[in-house]
């Protein structure tokens, strides 16, 4: 018999009927009585000492209940708080802004429209500092200490390096060709389209519940205890819907821990909801990227070696949210899908009047940074070295039978068929043909390009050997119980951003159990019920989440095949789990579904056996997963105005089984879209006064569905070996993958006017640059 | 992302409206579609004294034809333009440019007139305006006027019409035959403010040789700017490449854009004259019975 | 309706709408923006705010048949008007078939955008009931959305198009 709604089912979501309706419960719809209202008073200054804050006209403002300055918090030890990264961060400052609209007032109101006009009433005078922007000058000798409160005056955070230098260098300098390439890798901000906010709220007996736009509530709930010394029990957590995340609901921002503060001082919940400008402007930036890259081969095209340098710009403090041993994330996969005998990676991390962060925009921890980079420099190699760059990559690629396959930077990739998703990516998109027809358009002085990109990256973090956050393991939960009619509810430590995952999660137990999907209610995001968790986030849900619960449901198993038994009167070892049930081994009528045994587990339980039947896993992942890909991206571009149009988008991924076909789609055209993004349009930039410019949607510029083009999906399926049902999660595969088939779509176009490189992002006056320069000479 | 207070009326003749404006001296602003009023409120960069809300005011959305001109109404929606098939048939450079404003949802609030009047350098509809020669007709307290567009421009923000006045309707020559024009805007993403925009409106002699040619930019100076070298030169021409590409020249003489998110003043520059003659050549399409 | 002539009106009016078939009135500043009367006065949270700077789109509202963006809105403007949300799509317990069409086509993942781009696509379809997909993606031009690519809301519309102008399912509002 089949289950309704396993696993490769595309059944339609849960979730959906309750947001098509506008029923979701996101945190700005929470309304408590007697709730107040926060609003943020921010610096216009990128670097100032504050003179004075006067809160006398703020406080009159008709509605105003209170101000909170930072030298209020300063007496309650909250003025700075821990980052993910063991730096430090202000909640409020005391003495220095750091960052052009920096936190530096918050102001408490009755309605959400005074405490705005407290916030334009509260007169705050500074005296401007000089500004560090730019990184490179951050650490020449004599640039402005940033930050006096580190141990070694300097603005470099850290150095962080992995491989094996000499080796590399001596390669390198064997190599018959040798390719560089400098990629800078703009900020970005991942705006999904619910900005941050929470509502605090202390109960009669001191217990506080913060609804709160984060991924991680777990994690949120024991920093809350560690840094305000508020009892673990006595915090909850919740996570409600949450419009999506993308990496920048991770962080603990200065207004969650302000609501709080507000929520104790004036006895009443306090909701603070921040505008999409302050979000922009404060919150979550991503990349930042300065990279130095350098790749070698020999004269027919094998591969030597890499090596990789690059500065990291963190803004004032390192707020990066990445595991604690690896500052710059999972950067390291950038010998990507190559079998490099040697490389070397070494970043430096700096300090610049900028807000901090450093977190993943849909892309692991650092993925797409490294996947951008060898998939551009290999594409420059090959050009080198004249050869296609298909071609290129299907003699390079680390071959099937080489797997589990350790790479010279240390990580250990679970599967991969690299060659089999470039050979269809290309059979789809009729790469001969295509190649064809842009040589006969260059003759006529048209513009084509072909962009491949062959990405792996790396997700599922991670085994505790290795991984943590502020010293948290990276596991993650599931609890199930089935109750005694048959149907189940199971929770989860991770929480859902869009990923669906009260549907996928169902799924997997529906195969597991034999109970239908629609019968399993899954929950997530309230730490008061759900396990421990570290949330969802560079892709991990799948691959850890997902895992814990098939186990837990084999947990289940186990007991239920021994309640079968009994039921049977057999002995357990005389059953076999077939067709989602029980059953004699060779007398298939002679069967216990699920449904039966969960009745009797409360009912008809064998002696000495406990009642109920549940489990809980916490599932430590053996490895990460490494999901992979080819795209192939087509172009056609506007001599006159040098605008980019993308023809045609073939996206071919591997996640290993897939639980619900449509929603994976559904992923990775949502990927592709934020991988197009800042491969044409999006860009934060600093001037030297550190000005933001493009703060807000009106200059930074999301896709619309005009720009984007109808992405064509296909699959490979190679399963994960070490996961208990071969997932390896796809969240972010695309947003890894397409920028660089885009931008080696343009540079492709533009190849033969001796072009090798176009940073992000490509704006049609950098292209319109190239074409008149060429022109010119 | 909160306004700050004001005082609000909502005037239900012109006269009203125009007696508020005048009290007010300079502090009061329309409220027509507020689609660009209200987003500044809302950022606190604007704060007036009051709103004048003249969308309770009847009469004033139209588009009509009569013997010598075509009247828009000041409160047509912006997405009227786009709705219009007169408008398409007779005068798709409105409809060119109607399209691209902003985004649909915009559009359906969004006045002509506002567009129009409201002096930014970015909008769309005032090189139409001027390269169609239009005229505005306004209100004020003592009576009313009319505006030649070439003189309604005055600086970024800045334009003719008093503080104690309300535009009323635009006239535009009513289209003859042999006449085409066309919008054509740059931009870095739908939606978005144009990099460059062109306005073109050629009429043709019964010989096909140009009788009069409108030539206006948008986005490349303090305002609006209309090219009067490029059409002086145009007159009497074939509307041919070689003609159009030395009004596209003198027309990027006229223009002083600024480097900023959309581009380098230079990218600019060389935009307008690429913008330039396709807008040119879409317009002679047009006047010669294309599309 | 507010005072009419050139009579001050303010600091607080008296907003009186009709919303989704039911009339529904609140007193509030007259700087009260729409959606905020919406979401709080009428505590109809469906209707959602995501920029400040009237790009994002997911406040749209239908506002006597048009959709707009109610954040840019006054909601003493909306006086004595018809309102419909994404409360209203469903009628006597069935689902309006855009909501169908974008469960059916998988058109949502987090659903913050969701209730905007399908107020949109109603007003579409109301005034062209057989668009083309290039029209659609122009229609909803003024609608963000970060998580879906797009690619499943043209289906969802789609799908939609093709219920309400079937032969049972033609003129659906």
């Amino acid at each position: 018999m089949t289950v309704h709604g396993g696993v490769g089912q595309s059944i339609k979501r849960k979730e959906d009927a309750r947001f098509v309706r506008g029923k979701g419960n996101y945190v700005d719809d929470v309304k408590l009585p007697g709730m107040l209202y926060l609003d943020i008073v921010r610096s216009p200054y990128a670097h100032a000492r504050i003179r004075s804050i006067n809160i006398e006209k703020a406080l009159k403002v008709p509605g105003v209940l209170a101000v909170i300055r930072g030298k209020d918090l300063e007496a309650a030890n909250l003025a700075w708080m821990p980052t993910l990264m063991s730096d430090k961060q202000m909640v409020l400052p005391v003495e220095r802004v750091m960052y052009q609209s920096q936190e530096v007032a918050a102001v408490v109101a009755d309605s959400r429209y005074a405490a705005a006009d407290g916030v334009a009433a509260v007169e705050v005078d500074y005296e401007p500092l000089p500004v560090v922007v730019d990184p490179m000058k951050a650490l020449e000798p004599g640039a402005p200490i940033l930050r006096p409160d580190r141990k070694e005056q300097t603005n470099r955070i850290w150095h962080w390096e992995v491989g094996d230098r000499e080796g590399t260098d001596k390669a390198l300098k064997e190599s018959d060709v040798v390719v560089k390439e400098n990629l800078y890798i703009p900020r970005i901000h991942v705006s999904s389209i619910e900005t941050c906010g929470c509502v605090a709220s202390f109960d009669a007996m001191g217990k506080l519940t913060v609804w709160m736009t984060t991924q991680a509530p777990h994690a949120i709930r024991t920093v809350f205890a560690l840094v305000a010394g508020l009892p673990e029990q006595k915090i909850r957590i919740i996570s409600p819907d949450i419009g999506g995340g993308f990496g920048g609901k991770v962080p603990v921002y200065p207004g969650y821990v302000l609501a709080v503060v507000a929520a104790l001082k004036t006895g009443h919940p306090v909701k603070w909801i921040e505008d999409r400008s302050e979000n922009i402007q404060a919150d979550s930036f991503a990349r930042d990227y300065h990279i130095s890259a350098e790749i070698g081969a020999t004269r027919d095209g094998k591969l030597t070696a890499l090596r990789v340098k690059t500065i990291a710009d963190h803004g004032y403090t390192d707020a990066a949210a990445n595991p604690s041993k690896f500052p710059a994330g999972l950067f390291h996969i950038v010998t990507g899908s190559y079998p490099f005998e040697k490389a070397h990676v070494e970043v430096d991390g700096v300090y610049t009047n900028k807000p901090p962060g450093g977190i993943a925009y849909r892309c692991s921890f650092r993925v797409t940074e490294a996947a951008f980079t060898i998939e551009r420099i290999v594409d420059s190699l090959a050009r080198k070295l004249g050869m296609d760059p298909a071609e290129f990559r299907m003699k390079n690629f680390i071959p099937p039978e080489a797997f589990p396959f350790k790479s010279a930077l240390g990580w250990e990739y679970d599967s991969g068929n690299y060659q089999g998703a470039l050979r269809k990516a290309m059979d789809i998109v009729d790469y001969d043909a295509l190649r064809k027809e842009q040589a006969e358009k260059r003759k006529r002085g048209e513009l084509m390009g072909i962009g491949i990109s062959s990405f792996t990256e790396i997700v599922g973090a991670g085994p505790s050997h290795t991984f943590d956050i502020l010293g948290l393991k990276m596991f993650d939960s599931c609890e199930i119980r089935i109750h005694p009619t048959g149907k189940a509810i199971a929770r989860f430590g991770t929480k859902s951003q869009g990923q669906g995952h009260e549907t996928t999660y169902a799924q997997i137990l529906a195969e597991e159990l034999g109970i239908s999907s629609e019968d399993i209610a899954i929950e997530e995001g309230d730490t008061d019920t759900a396990p421990y968790g570290l949330g969802t986030y560079a892709s991990r849900s799948t691959p850890t989440a997902g895992a814990a619960a098939s186990i837990a449901a084999r947990k289940i198993r186990d007991k239920a095949q021994k309640i079968a038994a009994h039921l049977l009167e057999v002995s357990p070892d005389d059953l076999e789990w077939k067709d989602h049930k029980f059953q004699v081994k060779g007398v298939p009528d002679k069967a216990k579904t699920m449904a039966e045994i969960a009745f009797a587990a409360y009912t008809n339980h064998p002696p000495g056996m406990e009642a109920g039947l549940e489990a809980v896993d916490y599932y430590d992942p053996p490895n990460l997963t490494y999901p992979f890909g080819s795209y192939i991206c087509v172009v056609d571009i506007d001599k006159e105005t040098g605008e980019v149009k993308i023809r045609r988008f073939v996206a071919v991924d591997d996640c290993g089984t897939i639980i619900n076909p449509m929603i994976v789609e559904g992923q990775i055209h949502g990927g592709l879209t934020m991988g197009l993004a800042p491969a044409l349009l999006e860009e934060i930039h600093y001037d030297e006064n550190g000005n933001m410019l493009g703060g807000s949607f009106m200059d930074y510029l999301l896709p619309t569905a005009v720009e984007t083009p109808k992405w064509e999906t296909a699959k490979t399926t190679t399963p994960s070996p070490h996961h208990p049902i071969g997932a390896k999660g796809v969240g972010e595969s695309a947003t890894v993958g397409a920028p660089a088939a885009i931008v080696n779509a343009v540079v492709d176009a533009l190849a033969h006017l001796g072009v090798t490189h176009i940073d992000i992002p490509i704006t049609p006056w950098k292209v319109w640059k190239i074409l008149h320069e060429k022109r010119a000479a | 992302m909160i306004p700050p207070r004001f005082e609000y009326f909502a005037p239900s003749s012109i006269d009203e409206a125009v007696q508020i404006l005048d009290r007010f001296g300079g502090e009061a602003k329309v409220l027509a579609g507020g689609q660009s009023l209200l987003p500044v409120m809302k950022l606190r960069l604007a704060e007036p004294r009051a709103l004048v809300d003249i969308n309770r005011i009847p009469d004033l959305a139209y588009i009509r034809e009569d013997a010598k001109s075509l009247r828009i109404g000041a409160t047509t929606r912006t997405n009227d333009l786009n709705d219009s098939e007169l408008i398409h048939a007779r005068y798709p450079i409105l409809s060119d440019a109607a399209y691209e404003i902003a985004d649909p949802l915009v559009r359906n609030m969004g006045t002509v007139g506002g567009n129009v009047s409201h002096g930014d350098p970015a909008n769309d509809l005032p090189a139409c305006m001027l390269a169609l020669g239009a005229h505005f007709v306004v209100r004020s307290p003592t009576g009313t006027r009319t505006i030649p567009a070439k003189e309604f421009y005055q600086d970024t923000f800045v334009t003719a019409l008093e503080s104690n006045e309300l535009l009323l309707e635009i006239q535009i020559p009513k289209a003859r035959p042999g006449q085409g024009n066309a919008y054509v805007k740059l931009e870095k993403r739908i939606g978005d403010f144009p990099i460059v925009g062109v306005a073109a409106n050629l009429v043709l002699t019964t010989k096909g040789t140009i009788e009069s040619a409108g030539l206006a930019l948008t986005a490349v100076g303090p305002t609006a700017l209309k090219a009067t070298e490029a059409e002086r030169h145009l007159v009497g021409k074939a509307p041919e490449d070689a003609a159009f590409q030395r009004a596209a020249e003198f027309a990027q003489e006229i223009t002083s854009p600024v480097s900023d998110l959309r581009g380098p003043a230079e990218y600019k520059r060389a935009m307008v004259r690429v913008l330039a003659l396709r807008a040119l050549h879409r317009a002679s399409a047009r006047a010669h019975g294309g599309a | 309706m507010p005072s009419a002539g050139d009579e001050e009106t303010g600091p607080f009016v008296n907003v009186h709408v009709t919303v989704n078939g039911a009339p529904r009135s609140a007193t509030v500043e007259t700087r009260t923006l729409l959606v905020h009367f919406l979401r709080e006065n009428l505590s109809l949270t469906g209707t959602h705010i995501g920029c400040d700077t009237t790009n994002c789109g997911a406040c749209t509202i239908l506002l006597d048949g048009k959709a707009v963006k109610s954040c840019t809105i006054l909601a003493v403007q909306a006086d004595g008007r018809e309102l419909r949300t994404v409360e209203g799509l469903e009628t006597d317990g069935k689902l309006h078939p855009i909501q169908e069409g974008f469960i059916e086509e998988h058109g949502l993942q987090c659903g913050f955008c969701t209730p905007g781009m399908m107020m949109c696509s109603v007003a579409l379809l109301q005034k062209n009931p057989h668009p083309t997909e290039e029209q659609i993606r122009r229609a909803i031009s003024g609608n963000l959305c970060r998580c879906t690519g797009y690619v499943n809301i043209v289906k969802a519309i789609q799908h939609a198009a093709n219920k309400m102008a079937g032969p049972s399912g033609g003129g659906r509002p």
